[in-house]
């Protein structure tokens, strides 16, 4: 179903349409506005629906909205206390808030392919990329903003000193201290790198195999994006709860101290 | 797909909402959350404590009521006794008034007797005086005589 303006460039045309990102701005200074708007609009609904749940709250018997939002506090919380055994006044809240803000960013990727682009080039939007966490740079604003907050905890648990002894003496001793020092940074660079590329990887290719779909023959889509729609349910929901879970890890093993 | 600034605005959307909801969102629904749980909790102890003191109530009730069965059991008992008692004392009083009135009824039957004897003594002696006198009236001195009847009278 490709559009009028991309039927000339054929498939490849539309591919590269549908991953193209409308931006603003030259260089480093280009900025994502699909994506930045998106992920705006998703954030804003969070809050607006917790928000909501959060002034009506009472202890006495809870409504339709009240309860689902306590369904998910408890449920984070019940991963936090799992493996965070420290006291945190941040680490439930950004745990909820990665959760939620990730699946309604994995969400926007059931919505057809083309419908949202649709509606955006009739209002003389040239391209739309509508799920934010097919953009690195969504994934890795998470993660990074999580990497700061594991070297910030870090060094407020154990003290300066207490890191950097233990970037240089694990885990094979001070005699072999520049190897400890390769092997530690590996392992802390790699956490926002790969909760960013895990997250990012799954949901570009979810995205990609409905352009995909989208390019078959009309009678054959229902029949593939159907169940590829069923099993992205799962993925995506699968993908929030693995960037928490992995989060709450990362903060709890930065309140470790050795 | 090059990462640029769009990061920076992304890491400020997200710092953002997680200071939202660290501030105004976790912290109301984790309370009601809590809140909840105790009220709950509150109203199983109490239910808890309201079922011991029925149970102890009716203990209570149960020892009462056999208490009470036990003092009108006593109290029938005694009742009974009483009654034989009050029976055995007027089947005496009875017996004893019977035997008064008979004695009594002897002894005016004895009296009239005596009564009875007497006149007839009487009567007897005037008759015989009578017959006496219609018998000797023309040959006895009836002064003597009469002391003569007098002495039989007497031995009578």
């Amino acid at each position: 179903m490709a559009t009028e303006a991309h039927a000339a460039e054929g498939a490849t045309g539309y591919i590269v349409h549908h991953l193209t990102p409308l931006s603003a701005g030259e260089g480093f200074w280009t900025l994502h506005l699909d994506t930045l708007f998106f992920s705006a609009l998703l954030g804003g609904l969070f809050i607006l629906f917790f928000k909501t749940a959060a002034e009506r709250a009472t202890s006495e018997v809870p409504g339709l909205v009240q309860n689902f939002a306590e369904m998910m506090i408890e449920f984070v919380d019940n991963q936090v206390k799992d493996s965070f055994h420290g006291k945190s006044k941040l680490i439930a809240p950004l745990a909820l808030t990665i959760f939620c803000w990730v699946f309604l960013f994995n969400f926007m990727d059931l919505f057809p392919v083309d419908l949202l682009p649709s509606i955006g080039s009739v209002m003389f939007v040239p391209y739309l990329k509508v799920v934010p966490s097919t953009d690195l740079n969504a994934t890795f604003a998470m993660s990074i903003s999580v990497f700061s907050l594991i070297i910030f905890y870090s060094i407020k648990i154990k003290g300066p000193w207490g890191f950097a002894k233990e970037l240089l003496f694990q885990p094979f001793g001070p005699w072999l201290l520049p190897f400890n020092l390769l092997l530690k940074l590996v392992e802390e660079i790699a956490k926002p790198i790969s909760l960013a590329l895990r997250l990012f990887g799954n949901l570009y290719a979810g995205e990609l195999i409905f352009i995909l779909i989208a390019l078959l023959p009309s009678y054959l889509q229902p029949v593939l994006s159907f169940p590829w729609a069923v099993f992205h349910i799962l993925i995506i929901t699968l993908q929030a709860f693995i960037f928490m879970v992995l989060t709450i890890v990362y903060l709890s093993m930065a309140h470790e101290d050795h | 797909m090059s990462i640029n600034a769009t990061l920076i605005g992304q890491m400020i959307t997200f710092a953002l909402l997680v200071w939202f909801t660290m501030t105004y969102i976790w912290p109301p629904l984790l309370n009601s959350l809590e809140e909840r749980k105790k009220k709950i909790a509150d109203g199983l102890a109490a239910a808890e404590k309201g079922r011991e003191d029925m149970d102890l109530a009716q203990k209570k009730a149960k020892n009462v009521l056999k208490d009470a069965k036990s003092q009108s059991s006593e109290i029938v008992s005694l009742a009974q006794k009483r009654a034989n008692e009050i029976v055995e004392e007027s089947k005496d009083n009875a017996k004893k008034e019977g035997d008064r009135l008979i004695l009594a009824a002897k002894a005016q039957i004895e009296q009239e007797i005596q009564q009875t004897k007497e006149n007839l003594r009487r009567e007897v002696a005037a008759l015989a005086v009578s017959a006496a006198e219609q018998i000797l009236s023309a040959e006895i001195d009836q002064n003597r005589h009469q002391e003569l009847v007098n002495k039989i009278s007497n031995k009578l």
